[in-house]
Order: C-alpha cells, then structure tokens, then sequence
C-alpha cells in the first residue's frame, strides 16, 4: 500500500506539470460556471427554462465535460504512451506491479474528477446562489455511476490505442459527441426532445439527467441509470479483456 | 553454484522462434555477455531469464529460483536496465531515483548513487530534457539502486557517442567492483571485448560459443600480420627468407606480412639489416569480430 500511495502521489505531481489537462480537466468547467453566472440573464431566472436560471440548467453539463476531458482524453493518452514508450515494460521489472501505475492514473483523475466537481459546487454556491444537490445520495449515485461508465470507456481506448498519439486522437472523436449528448452547447430544455431521447442512450447524456434530477430533488431515472451501468459492464469488460501491457 | 543458470532455452512467437537452444551460466562477480547481431534472440533470452517471459522449453534458475514463479523475489534481487524503457517526460530526475529506491527493502542511497553515475547535476531536470548518455546512465542508477546481486544491463551504450560509451563502461566495471555479477547484452564487438571476463556468441537463436574474449579469439587466431610502408626499391626475399614469414604482399607503398610468432621483432631486424626504413609499422589483431565471422560464417553488425 506504501508503495501504491508513493506512486500514486509521483503521478499526481506529474498531472499538475501538465498546463493542457489542468486547465481543460479541472479549471474549465469551473471557469465555465464563472463567466456564464456573471452575464445577469444568465443568472436570472428564464421563462423560456420555465422560470430556473441558465447556470442551474448548465451546472450538470459541465460537470459531465469534466469528466469526459478526465477520462476519454486524459487517462487513455497517458496509459497509452505509458506503454508505447516502455514505461510500464520498466516497472514490470521492478518488485512493483505494473497494474500499480494504472491504478494510480486512475486515483489521479478520480481525484481530479472530484476536486473538479467540489469547485463548481462551491463556486456556484458561494458566488451564484446556486443551490447544492437537493438529493444528496441521488447524485453521488449519478455521479458514480457517470464516473465508472465513463472511465471504463476511457479504459478501452488506453487498451485498443497502440500509442498515445492514437489514443489522444481516439478521445478527442469521441469528447465531442459525448460532451454535445451530455449537453454542453444545449443543456437541459434547450436541447430537442428527440435529442434528448437519444442522449439518454449515451453515457453522460444519460449522466446529466440524471445528475440534473438529483439536483433538483427527485431521483435519476431508472433508464439512466442502467445506460451508465451497462456502459461500465461493457466498456469494462472489454478493457480488462484487451489490455496489454506492452 | 551459478548465480545464472539457463539450460536448454527454447521460445517461440507466433511465426518464428526467437531461441533455439541457449545455455549457459554465469557465476558470481563476472561480468558476462552476450554477444550477437541484431535479431539474434538476445533480448528474448534476457526477458526469459528476469522472468518477463515464460519459456517454452528448458529451465532458467536465478539465485537457485524460478525467475517467473519466485517473480517478486528475483525482482528484489536483480537490477535490471532494459531497451526501449523511458519514464514519464516530465518526472524529474530525483523523483525516479527516489520512487524507485522506495520498491526495495533494502536500498542504496541514491543520492550517492546519482554522484557516482554523474547526474548529481541533474536531479531537478526532467526526464524529457536529458540527453541519450543522461537518460543511459540514469536508466543504469535505476537498476542499481535496489542494492542487487545481479545487474542485467541490455544494449547499454546504443545511441551513445564514444566518449559517453567509454564512460559507461568505466560505471559497469564500477558496478562489478561493489561485488554485482553483471549479465550485459551487446551487439558491439569492442564492448564485449573490454568488458567481459566471459562470453556467449549467439547467433540465429543459438549459442555458437562461450568462453573468454581472449580464449573465442584464440580459437580462430590466424596468426599475426604486420603492415607498413616502404618508399622506393626493396627485395621482398629479405622477408620471406624469415623462418617466422609466411606470406607478404605489396601493393605499391603497402607491404603486408603474415606469420606466426614474434613477427614484429624478427621483421624489423631483417629490414634494419637491409637498410630499409619501413613507416607506420602496426601490428593488426584478430578480433571477436573475426572469431564471430570464423565461427558462424557472418559479420555482427554494427
């Protein structure tokens, strides 16, 4: 375990070198919250939203995007260059496991992932007004559910891409129609109801509405729920299936 | 007992088999090569002997264990520095030093270790921005620095120019100085030869030879041959009239003497006799080189 935390923090301090992921994993969503809670008819309430402010409606969407900048473009470019360039090939020739070193990039974005969650609460709730899940254990239940689909999918591009190039590319195809389904340029009751009906089928589609109803007070959806599950079987399966270490 | 025994090993990939049948065995404190050209099967059989391949025949015993089964224990014990292993890009050099150092029980100070390795200088540069002799001899103090009783060093100085080449091998003739036994992978004739109390010459999968750089170049020595250059008329009989000479050629200034013994004395006599001035007198070797292309009928690249 000693061993684990040691490499997990040399990993930590490797992410926070990165100025790219920093600012697009963890400060963007944030950020994001900032600029549109400070342009007033966005932190007003709107009648074309049914009377809720456009931050309230935005927030699970940037949140999804976090995640999915955390985990289909971050995780599998790292892991897979890892291997492509024989980083893991020289821990395997260590005491230590190479299995440690995936296990550490994925506490890292975990962390990141939730550090990035906790500043757009905070900021929202502290600038915005903007109220805090109202069903506290429905979105902790959406949130790890969106985590676990998400981060599987991340898992199998790192173990399908042969470098880190490939896998970089792979995430960055995938971020925009995830991030679009998720919301991000039409959150909430902007985006057209047959849209959102296939969002629901996508994995942070289905993440912030369910993210989106927990906020609100009620519970996800059950559909949602189980699009996050099945992604997080599928995904998973297939990453442990085809994960080489070199 | 051998620190390094491996008998009758046998790999195959899918399509081709990497090793034949290699065997051999190294003992306490030496520092043993093996030598080949490229292609010849020499990674695998060091992957096979730390345990990162299972064999498909034969039996491989490291320290009297199982390099596969006993996995952990060989890996607390042996250092390894393998091709084609980088670290992240922007770990710097004392945080891979210090990472490392904490996956061994019993460790060596890295920071002497950094000194004695020459990159004391650069514990706060990024792997990234070393350069290939850095990276090299960083890659060396990360093999060393779990205190092991084995080092297994693969293709050590590729990509070194020849001054960082040299130093490199003054650090593995450190490393077996503290009592390390060395297994040192090489395709370069010159290394092996400076290095190496022993040998394996493998070729095609196969061990062709093994025994001392001196002993592998005994085995083929063709004798000696002298060159040198004679400006103006001079009667070949004055040499080939030495009992010692066995042949000259000339090929205008350029007179080349072939013999056995001590040619070089008895041929500088017969033409001080002769009132000849040869120039650029050398005597030329045989090499491993020559044993390799003696022994397999093919020339070791590089």
């Amino acid at each position: 375990m000693n061993r684990l935390a040691r490499i997990t923090a040399a990993e930590l301090r490797l992410f926070l070198r990165e100025p790219m992921t920093v600012v697009f994993g963890i400060a963007l969503p944030p950020l994001l919250l900032v600029i549109f809670g400070s342009i007033p008819s966005f932190a007003a309430p709107d009648p074309d939203l049914g009377g809720q402010r456009f931050i309230e409606v935005y927030a699970p969407a940037l949140i999804a995007t976090s995640l999915a900048m955390l985990a289909l473009s971050s995780l599998p470019t790292i892991l897979a260059s890892y291997r492509e360039k024989g980083v893991l090939r020289r821990l395997a020739t260590t005491p230590v496991r190479p299995g440690f070193l995936l296990t550490a990039q994925v506490v890292t974005h975990l962390l990141m992932a939730l550090l990035s969650v906790v500043l757009l609460l905070a900021i929202g709730a502290i600038w915005f007004d903007l109220a805090l899940p109202a069903n506290a254990l429905g979105f902790v239940l959406a949130l790890v559910l969106a985590i676990t689909a998400v981060f599987a999918i991340g898992l199998l591009i790192a173990a399908l891409a042969t470098s880190g190039r490939l896998a970089s590319g792979i995430g960055s195809l995938l971020f925009f129609p995830v991030a679009f389904l998720a919301g991000l340029w039409t959150p909430g009751p902007t985006m057209p109801e047959f849209l959102r009906n296939i969002a629901s089928f996508s994995p942070l589609g289905a993440g912030s509405q369910a993210i989106k109803a927990a906020w609100a007070g009620g519970w996800p959806q059950p559909l949602h729920l189980l699009v996050m599950l099945g992604f997080t079987a599928i995904a998973g399966f297939a990453a442990a299936r085809w994960f080489r270490w070199e | 007992m051998p620190v390094i025994e491996v008998t009758n090993l046998h790999k195959r990939y899918p399509g081709k088999v990497a090793v034949h049948d290699v065997s051999f065995s190294v003992d306490e404190g030496e520092i043993f090569g093996i030598l080949g050209p490229n292609g010849a099967g020499k990674t695998t059989t060091v992957e096979s002997v730390i345990g990162l391949r299972k064999p498909d025949g034969g039996t491989i015993s490291v320290l009297g264990m199982d390099p596969v089964r006993d996995r952990d224990r060989v890996r607390t014990r042996v250092g390894v520095q393998l091709q084609q292993s980088e670290l992240p890009e922007r770990m710097k050099v004392r945080e891979a030093l210090s990472l490392y150092s904490s996956f061994y029980p019993d460790p060596l100070d890295w920071r002497e270790l950094a000194d004695q390795l020459g990159i004391a200088d650069k514990l706060g540069t990024e792997f990234r921005k070393l350069s290939g002799g850095q990276k090299q001899r960083l890659s060396i103090a990360l093999a060393l620095v779990g205190n092991p009783e084995v080092a297994v060093l693969d293709e050590l100085t590729t990509g070194l120019d020849p001054q960082a080449r040299r130093d490199t091998w003054e650090v593995v003739q450190r490393v077996r100085d503290r009592g390390v036994t060395v297994l040192l992978v090489t395709h370069f004739m010159e290394e092996a030869e400076f290095l190496c109390d022993r040998l394996s010459l493998i070729d095609d999968g196969r061990v062709v030879a093994t025994d001392s750089p001196t002993g592998l170049i005994a085995r083929v020595d063709s004798g000696t041959r002298l060159r040198f250059r004679v400006t103006g008329p001079f009667d070949e009989a004055v040499l080939t009239d030495l009992p010692c000479v066995t042949g000259v050629r000339r090929t205008g200034p350029q007179v080349q003497v072939a013999g056995t013994g001590e040619l070089l004395p008895h041929v500088t006599a017969a033409l001080a006799a002769a009132g000849i001035t040869p120039a650029d007198m050398r005597t030329e070797h045989t090499t491993l080189d020559d044993a390799f292309l003696a022994l397999t009928g093919r020339k070791l690249a590089g």
